[in-house]
């Protein structure tokens, strides 16, 4: 099983080498893992039709109990069976679709991998698994949105897709964890199949935080813009998108959440009435397109309301009606885009305006193209039909709301059947229009193979639905319902209000078509709405604003003034020094000052004199020299209490800095009163703040000591080790001697910048 | 005398920092030297002090004879300094080279990297 979901990845690694070893073929090679992975899943149909389940466990994170856990139930069945067969028309059909492109290789390799990340996801029983295999999805999907890397507008709605996706993965990372904490497992299943999750007090955050993600995800208003936006993507890459893959993701995860968040007030009204307004949003969007993918790409948004509307309702009808219709979409839709595809890489049409009358130019493709667009518009005997009865019977029987659905559910249909009509007759039928390319012949048989299959399954399964039923819908319809049903799929369920609406529909719809012209121009208004308050415009100017506060945040603490970026530290050190004493109520130590000498006092007052005069003073010998006083006075300081080398140190190195400040300084001009005295008093106080400051820290450290010192061990062995009787030599010399190399090193260095700085300055006056 | 000491060095923190604060880049110097010097006195602080205790083993003997000041600390104040003085002289040469190239002392007219 593991095998089975990393072989995309590990097949994606070597794509590119394929791809160069068998040539022009290299998409029927490289589609063989795809159907032996379809092959492989159909091996499962036995055991999960029984109502079983499958599941794997290998060890991931042992240390943070985190497993890679997989579960083979109804529903992934249905989702592994739907991305691994679809996904092998994907990839036939794309060797030959992006045969003259450059870098095939590269799309081999993203579209194996995405397909790897989709069965992860749907197969992953362990939450971060999930996750992890979510977020693969978003960032594979983002490579191939914009696989012409090379056009700005590719890149915009790549970016778009990502931002919004990964912007929900986030939430539903939150989500996930406290689903975890709430649950007590990371295990899905053993979190759904616990009680109570309903009535926890984190219910509702959870619930919000996963539909976030599901919502973005699978393009729910206000997120639908993003998803025609990946449009950009080549048509083999749209298609897997829309039919199977990456935008049913969140439709996925709300099936598979459902029997352990569903069932409450919360999710079936959020659900329904987010999906209901989507489902007919979208298809309103898709009748006013006219671009081909266009309306392909806003009808799988209605197809994607639809499904939450009905995972929302949640009554035993709308499961199975879910399931039907996800099966039905994956093949109606998976077989449009293919179509869609040929229309322009044939005809080189990709706006419906451009079409017309290709009956006769390519009658083959005219014929799948009509039977998947009946199946689209939910026209008996279509397995869409089916599909389509039992969502309005769903619907129609809803819990709550019932009759805001039913409103949403029937303009959709009467909608549904004009877009059905845009795609399946207007291309093909109706007086020949010039189209950009003439076409001369069908298209080849690797793009036809996928539209033909798919496009017949879905008339084979609207003859015969009890196939898809006993092989995985009924499963399914179980793993989301929670509980084993009873599942019948029949084409003919006599004469009811569902098949009324159907029929009625169908006229309207048709009638519309007729009128579709007069349709887009009597909306043509609303571009102008969305150009300027839509979700899309939303973006843009969150975008434009993260990027504004981006350039705003550098200017401020990037601003380039030495003494700012002092400022800001010292005061954020002030800060957290007196919070962190306030906190812990730390306390200075006893003041004494008995035991002070007399030369002691003066040596001090000698050296703090001297630091004001070299503050104070506006001479700059003045300053150097007082500089000098001070070195020695912090010299005598050593030297009093018991450190006789490094006084003599600081001797010989403060007579050489004395020496270097005089023979540089005075070639630079006489000190100038650069701030105003407001800003010198500001300086002042913070300056004897943080002086204050370390006082007090001082003070109350003096006394602590948390470890024994190691001097101990050095004074002892100085002798009988280091056989040296000076024991601050030794350690310099000996037992850090790295140490000591190291300043070696910094001093080397110093003195070859300086060197080069004196020689270039020599360089500059030639 | 530590506590005294606790003061002086907060004098000479404060005297660094109020000098770090200018505009002019050789006040700037100025008071990382003074930064310098009062780090080194509170690490000599804090390691203690005591009068008249050099770490030092008289002849012939394996171990001082009583108890010394801490070497530890000295050996690296040792380190300090001198390190200390080749930062700055560095930092010397190169305001003197940047001076060459500015014409100024005021660091607000060094804001480009590229002049």
């Amino acid at each position: 099983m593991l095998l089975a979901v990393l072989s995309g990845f590990l097949l994606a690694a070597i794509a590119p080498w394929v791809h160069r070893l068998s040539g022009r073929h290299s998409g029927w090679v490289l589609a063989a893992l795809p159907g032996a992975l379809f092959i492989y899943f159909l091996s499962f149909i036995p055991e999960i039709a029984d109502g079983g389940q499958v599941r794997f466990a290998y060890p991931w994170v042992p240390g943070l109990d985190i497993q890679l856990s997989f579960l083979v139930d109804g529903l992934s069945l249905l989702f592994v069976l739907l991305i691994s067969g679809i996904g092998f028309f994907i990839v036939s059909y794309a060797g030959r679709y992006l045969e003259k492109h450059r870098d095939v290789g590269r799309f081999y390799v993203l579209i194996l991998a995405f397909m790897g990340s989709m069965l992860g996801l749907v197969l992953a029983d362990n939450l971060i698994a999930l996750f992890v295999f979510w977020e693969l999805t978003s960032i594979t999907s983002y490579l191939l949105i914009g696989y012409n890397h090379e056009d700005a507008r590719a890149r915009y709605c790549a970016l778009q897709g990502l931002i919004v996706t990964v912007g929900g993965g986030l939430a539903l990372l939150a989500g996930f964890v406290m689903l975890a904490m709430a649950g007590g497992s990371y295990e899905l299943s053993e979190v759904l199949a616990g009680e109570g999750l309903q009535e926890h007090a984190w219910y509702l955050p959870i619930l919000l935080l996963v539909l976030a993600g599901a919502f973005t995800k699978s393009a729910q208003v206000p997120f639908h813009f993003w998803l025609p936006n990946a449009m950009a993507a080549p048509t083999p890459v749209s298609a897997y998108l829309h039919s199977a893959t990456m935008v049913k993701a969140g439709v996925y995860l709300l099936a598979r959440l459902n029997p352990g968040l569903g069932g409450t007030d919360e999710w079936l009204l959020i659900l329904s009435l987010f999906g209901g307004v989507t489902m007919l949003t979208g298809v309103f969007l898709a009748a006013r397109s006219t671009g081909v993918k266009q309306v392909l790409a806003y009808s799988t948004v209605m197809a994607l309301g639809t499904l939450t509307m009905l995972i929302g309702v949640g009554t035993e009808t709308a499961i199975i009606a879910a399931v039907t219709f996800l099966m039905a979409h994956s093949l109606y839709k998976g077989a449009l885009f293919l179509i869609a595809g040929i229309l322009d890489h044939e005809a080189g049409c990709k706006d419906f305006l451009q079409t017309g009358g290709l009956r006769s130019a390519l009658p083959v493709t005219t014929f799948f193209a009509a039977i998947a667009a009946l199946s689209l518009g939910g026209v008996i005997p279509m397995f869409g039909f089916i599909a389509k009865e039992l969502m309005l019977e769903a619907v129609l029987e809803a819990p709550t709301v019932s009759g805001v659905l039913t409103a949403l559910a029937v303009a959709t249909a009467i909608l549904g059947v004009l877009v059905a009509a845009i795609v399946g007759i207007k291309p093909w039928f109706g007086p020949r229009v010039k189209t950009p390319k003439d076409p001369h012949h069908e298209a080849p048989p690797a793009m036809l193979a996928g539209p033909a299959v798919l496009g017949s399954l879905g008339l084979l399964f609207g003859l015969a639905p009890m196939l898809p039923e006993w092989g995985v819908l009924g499963a399914a319809a179980g793993a989301v319902y929670g509980a084993p049903l009873d599942v019948k799929l029949s084409l003919w369920h006599g004469i009811n209000a569902p098949l009324m609406i159907s029929a009625a529909s169908l006229l309207l719809g048709l009638a519309l078509y007729t009128q579709w012209d007069r349709f887009r121009a009597a909306f043509a208004w609303l571009d102008g709405v969305a150009n300027s308050i839509g979700p899309e415009r939303q973006y843009d100017r969150t975008m434009a604003g993260l990027v504004w506060s981006a350039d705003w945040q550098t200017r401020v603490l990037q601003n380039g003034y030495l003494r700012y970026y002092l400022l800001t530290i010292l005061l954020m050190m002030l800060v957290s020094v007196g919070v962190t004493a306030r906190i812990y109520d730390i306390s200075i130590g006893e003041l004494s000052f008995a035991d002070i000498q007399i030369q002691e006092w003066t040596v001090l007052g000698m050296t703090l004199a001297a630091a004001a005069v070299a503050v104070t003073i506006r001479s700059r010998l003045g300053a150097v020299a007082s500089l000098g006083a001070l070195g020695f006075g912090v010299a005598l300081i050593y030297v009093l209490f018991s450190a006789p080398d490094v006084g003599i140190t600081q001797v010989l190195v403060e007579t050489l800095t004395v020496l270097l400040l005089v023979l540089v300084l005075f070639r630079l001009p006489g000190f100038l009163n650069l701030s105003s005295p407001l800003v010198r008093v500001r300086d002042a106080v913070i300056a004897l703040s943080v002086g204050g400051m370390m006082t007090l820290v001082m003070l109350s450290t003096l006394h602590m000591r948390a470890h024994d010192s190691i001097s101990a061990y050095h004074v002892a062995e100085s002798e009988p080790s280091g056989f040296g009787r000076n024991i601050v030599n030794v350690i310099l010399v000996d037992f850090r001697a790295l140490d000591t190399l190291g300043e070696i090193f910094v001093l080397a260095l110093a003195a070859v910048g300086v060197y080069a700085m004196i020689n270039l300055r020599a360089e500059d006056r030639k | 005398m530590e506590t005294l000491m606790a003061f002086a060095v907060g004098g000479l923190y404060a005297a660094a920092i109020y000098m770090m604060l200018r505009r002019s880049i050789v006040k700037l110097v100025i008071g990382l030297i003074l930064l310098s010097n009062a780090a080194n006195l509170l690490i000599f602080t804090a390691a203690g002090m005591d009068r008249g205790l050099p770490p030092l083993v008289p002849e012939g003997a394996l171990v001082p004879d009583g108890p010394v000041a801490d070497p530890l600390a000295q050996a690296l104040i040792l380190t300090a300094i001198v390190i200390g003085f080749g930062v700055l002289a560095f930092a010397v040469v190169l305001i003197h080279r940047a001076y060459e190239v500015v014409g100024a002392d005021d660091m607000d007219q060094m804001k480009d990297t590229d002049t």
